[in-house]
C-alpha cells in the first residue's frame, strides 16, 4: 500500500485494434476499471477495432472460433477448429461468452461505453482506419468523442505516470 | 487489525481504511469517513450508502452498473456524488468491504 501511494498511476491511454468480443472487452473493461480508480483515461479504436464503437457492428462482436486454442468446449473438453468452421458455431460460442459475461454484471458494448464516458473517460475513433473502411462520423456509436490521426491521439496521452496499453 | 475513531466510537478497520465489521456502523461515522475523503454527505448520499449495506448484507457482487440501476442516481451521478473512485468511496463510507468487482 505504502510503495503503491509513492507514484500512484495518473493517466492510461488504450489502443483497441481488434474487433473480437475478448479485445474489444479487454478494452472496455480496462478502461471503465481505469475510471473507476479516479485513472483518466482515453482509448482509440483502429483497424478492426472500429467493431467496437461502430453502430452497426457493435451488438454483433463474435470470439474466432477457428484458430483459437484456448477456447474449449465446456467442461475443459477440447475444441477441434473443424468444429469452428461449421455454420452458426460462431454465433453459437459468441453467444455464449457474452451471456457468461452478463451474469457478471459486465453490459452490452454501447452501455459499456456510455459507462466509461459517464466516468469521465473519453473515446477516440482512428481517421486512418476510418477512411479505409469508408466509415463517417455518423456510423459511430454517440459517446465517440472525436476522430483522430494517431499523431492527435499521442498528443492527448502526455503527462506524467501515464501508460499506453495496446490490446 | 487497526482501530479507529469516528463520532466518538471506535471501530475496526483493515490497513486500506475500511471497516470490518458493517454492524459497528452509523451515520455519524459514515458523515466522518466522508469527510477523510473530501466528501459532505447529503440525503441522495445516504440513499446510495443504505443500497449498498442492503445489497452487501444479501451477498450480492456489487458494480457501478448495478447502483446505476437502483433508480437512487445514474451512473454520471453516482461519480459525482463520490468523485475519483464512486464505488470504492461509497463501500467505504458505507462501512462495508472493498468491492471486489472488476465493473
Amino acid at each position: 500500500m505504502a510503495e503503491a501511494k509513492e507514484s500512484p498511476l495518473k493517466k492510461v491511454c488504450i489502443i483497441c485494434a481488434k474487433g473480437t468480443i475478448e479485445d474489444v472487452y479487454a478494452t472496455l473493461v480496462m478502461a471503465n476499471g481505469a475510471v473507476m480508480e479516479g485513472i483518466e483515461c482515453k482509448v482509440f479504436f483502429t483497424f478492426f477495432g472500429l467493431d467496437g464503437i461502430t453502430k452497426k457492428q457493435m451488438g454483433k462482436i463474435k470470439t474466432a472460433t477457428v484458430g483459437n486454442p484456448a477456447m474449449r468446449a465446456p467442461g475443459g473438453l477440447p475444441f477441434p477448429t473443424i468444429l469452428g468452421m461449421l455454420p452458426g458455431v460462431e454465433a453459437g460460442v459468441s453467444a455464449m461468452m457474452k451471456s457468461q459475461m452478463y451474469k457478471l454484471d459486465i453490459p452490452p458494448v454501447d452501455e459499456f461505453l456510455e459507462m466509461i464516458t459517464a466516468g469521465g473517460g473519453e473515446i477516440y475513433a482512428c481517421k486512418l482506419a476510418m477512411d479505409m473502411f469508408k466509415l463517417e462520423k455518423e456510423d459511430l456509436h454517440e459517446e465517440v468523442k472525436d476522430v483522430l490521426t494517431i499523431g492527435d491521439f499521442y498528443g492527448k496521452c502526455g503527462g506524467e505516470n501515464t501508460q499506453i496499453i495496446f490490446t | 487489525m487497526a482501530t479507529k475513531t469516528y463520532a466518538g466510537q471506535t471501530v475496526e478497520v483493515n490497513d486500506e481504511g475500511y471497516m470490518v465489521d458493517a454492524s459497528q456502523w452509523n451515520k455519524e461515522i459514515a458523515a466522518e469517513i466522508a469527510k477523510e475523503e473530501g466528501i459532505d454527505l447529503t440525503d441522495q448520499h445516504y440513499e446510495v450508502l443504505e443500497f449498498l449495506r442492503n445489497a452487501s448484507e444479501k451477498g450480492e457482487t456489487l458494480t457501478i452498473r448495478r447502483v446505476g440501476k437502483s433508480g437512487i442516481v445514474d451512473i454520471k451521478g453516482l461519480y459525482k456524488l463520490f468523485p475519483g473512485g464512486p464505488l470504492k468511496h461509497s463501500s467505504r463510507i458505507a462501512g462495508i468491504a472493498k468491492p471486489a468487482s472488476c465493473v
